[in-house]
């Protein structure tokens, strides 16, 4: 096909990620490195979520990419086409056919299935940078379980806000053991990584890092016993479909102050306006 | 028949700790049984090795030689302590060493930019101590901030300040209100007032002093200031090239001092 490998990486690599993979389903939440390869596009676009589902496609798999919710934005639409010209798979926009799933930012609405697979494209995989700049301290506080920092962070956004401000990348605790950030997920969807019926890979490629939340796993997001875990809620429905469960944007319309909320999730959008119609 | 205690019970010894970069670079052959709710003063000149003992004796560094032997209580029961509560600094693991550390132990450092994060306000920095021991009530953390705020001084309205905009007496006080919070048992001071001046250097002393007496501490006291030592410490070891030459009380080393370097130490304050 072009010349190309089938999905662009070579055999060993592949197999190198998978090796990796398994390690990180066996270790729920835990940072496994690994041989990050060049991507043809820079870092920062998803380079470590697209090598992982290089190495997991299969010939007859159905692959769905999304950037933020959508199907139709540049980063989406790139991916979907590279995989489409490299590994000739399949591609969709509905959640419910596809296989594979690579995501940016968001999980898909409708509730995934044991026989899909969630990609994460992740900037930064270690929740504990913030506050501790140097990987050979936060790796030694991982394996120690050393996590009273993050709530120093949390600590901090209710002294200086009233309450926790932290809306995305919202830290979490996989199986009762590593703390794992989400990947810029809003806080909305950190409900849907607990106990999911799909198994959940994380890459990072600019980092050199993947993790996995599997199927089935409990996922708490840190809080206080006096300022619990709360998502985001909003006073008025989708414009387009009327939905009160989905996480909404904000779209500015004119430039007098026009705005209009409406489903991130596009796919699901568009589902419900058509069943409607 | 079941005999009084005559001496109060040792909580941390040195037994032949030895730790050398080169000859005569670092600490060698240091004995010594510190008490429980005693002060120890470690005394001696720049290079004598005060503070290569203290990195020992806290975990932070392996000694060539010798053991470092912390009698833990025996009620709380450590992982790796034999049955009398006796636990090897460094036999243990580095996570249960971490541990101790965070629980049972304090450490204030010379500078406070190193034992405090500057970028997070006070109370983060008072409760994280509390945090990594579990404590997930922002109300009682909060609570516990404005308290030890109030204990050491400082303005408990202050309490969502960041530590970068504290003067240096301050930033000390708030290291220390961060170190005691969680009720150590033993607590290591590396020049707690180096680099304050003398008005606020004898405000931290006397705070100092009374916190001692009113939570039973047990402090090793490294300092280069005689004085310091005089107001704090109830026994001294005064240490030269990276031995200790003399050992006793305060009160007799420094008015009558017997080994020559002790002799020249105490002749060298200067008195204005």
């Amino acid at each position: 096909m072009n010349g190309y490998n089938f999905a662009y990486l070579d055999e060993q690599t592949k197999r190198m990620i998978r090796r990796g993979l398994l390690k990180a389903v066996a270790i729920p939440g835990y940072q496994v490195p690994f041989g990050g390869r060049e991507m043809p596009m820079p870092y920062g676009w998803g380079t470590g979520g697209m090598q992982l589902t290089a190495s997991i496609l299969g010939e007859d798999d159905v692959l769905k990419v999304i950037d933020q919710g959508a199907d139709d934005t540049t980063n989406a639409v790139s991916i979907r086409a590279f995989f489409e010209r490299v590994a000739g798979v399949e591609t969709t926009t509905a959640t419910a056919e596809a296989d594979v799933i690579q995501t940016r930012h968001r999980i898909p609405e409708t509730p995934l299935s044991a026989d899909q697979i969630l990609v994460f494209q992740v900037p930064i995989p270690e929740p504990l940078r913030f506050i501790e700049p140097s990987e050979e301290e936060t790796r030694v506080m991982h394996a120690l379980e050393e996590y009273g920092v993050m709530h120093v962070k949390l600590y901090e956004d209710i002294a200086r806000h009233g309450h926790i401000a932290t809306t995305y990348a919202y830290p979490v605790k996989v199986d009762g053991r590593y703390v794992t950030d989400p990947s810029p997920i809003p806080k909305f969807d950190n409900p849907k990584l607990h106990m999911s019926e799909a198994l959940m890979l994380f890459g990072a490629g600019r980092e050199k890092r993947l993790y996995a939340i599997p199927p089935h796993t409990r996922v708490e997001s840190l809080d206080f016993e006096d300022h619990p875990f709360e998502i985001q809620a909003w006073d008025e429905p989708c414009a387009l479909c009327g939905a009160r469960d989905s996480f909404l944007d904000e779209v500015i319309t004119d430039d007098v102050g026009g705005r209009m909320f409406v489903c991130s999730d596009t796919d699901y959008c568009q589902r419900r306006q058509e069943e409607v119609a | 028949m079941k005999r009084p205690q005559l001496e109060r019970p040792a909580l941390l010894e040195a037994r032949g700790v030895t730790r050398l970069y080169g000859p005569g670079k670092g600490c060698e052959d240091i004995d010594f049984r510190l008490h429980e709710g005693e002060v120890l003063g470690i005394v001696g000149e720049s290079g004598s090795g005060k503070s290569t003992l203290l990195r020992t004796l806290c975990g932070m560094e392996t000694p060539d030689a010798g053991r470092v032997v912390y009698h833990s209580d025996v009620e709380r029961c450590l992982d790796g302590a034999t049955d009398d509560g006796e636990l090897d600094l460094y036999a243990i693991g580095e996570a249960r060493r971490r541990a101790l550390l965070r629980m049972e132990w304090g450490l204030v450092h010379q500078n406070p930019r190193d034992g405090l994060r500057l970028g997070v306000s006070a109370g983060a920095n008072i409760g994280e101590r509390l945090m990594a021991l579990g404590d997930r009530h922002y109300g009682q953390l909060r609570a516990a901030g404005q308290d030890w705020m109030g204990r050491v001084e400082l303005d408990p309205g202050r309490i969502d300040d960041a530590p970068r905009h504290f003067s240096g007496g301050m930033q000390q006080r708030l290291q220390i209100a961060r170190t005691l919070v969680t009720r150590p048992r033993l607590v290591f001071m590396d020049e707690p007032t180096g680099g304050l001046d003398v008005s606020v250097q004898a405000r931290l002393l006397d705070m100092l002093r009374t916190l001692v007496r009113e939570l039973g501490l047990s402090v090793v006291l490294v300092t280069h200031d005689l004085a310091v030592a005089r107001l704090l410490a109830d026994r001294l070891m005064v240490m030269c090239r990276g031995r200790v030459v003399e050992a006793g009380l305060t009160d007799q080393i420094l008015d009558d001092p017997q080994h020559a370097y002790t002799q020249l130490l105490v002749s060298s304050v200067l008195t204005p």
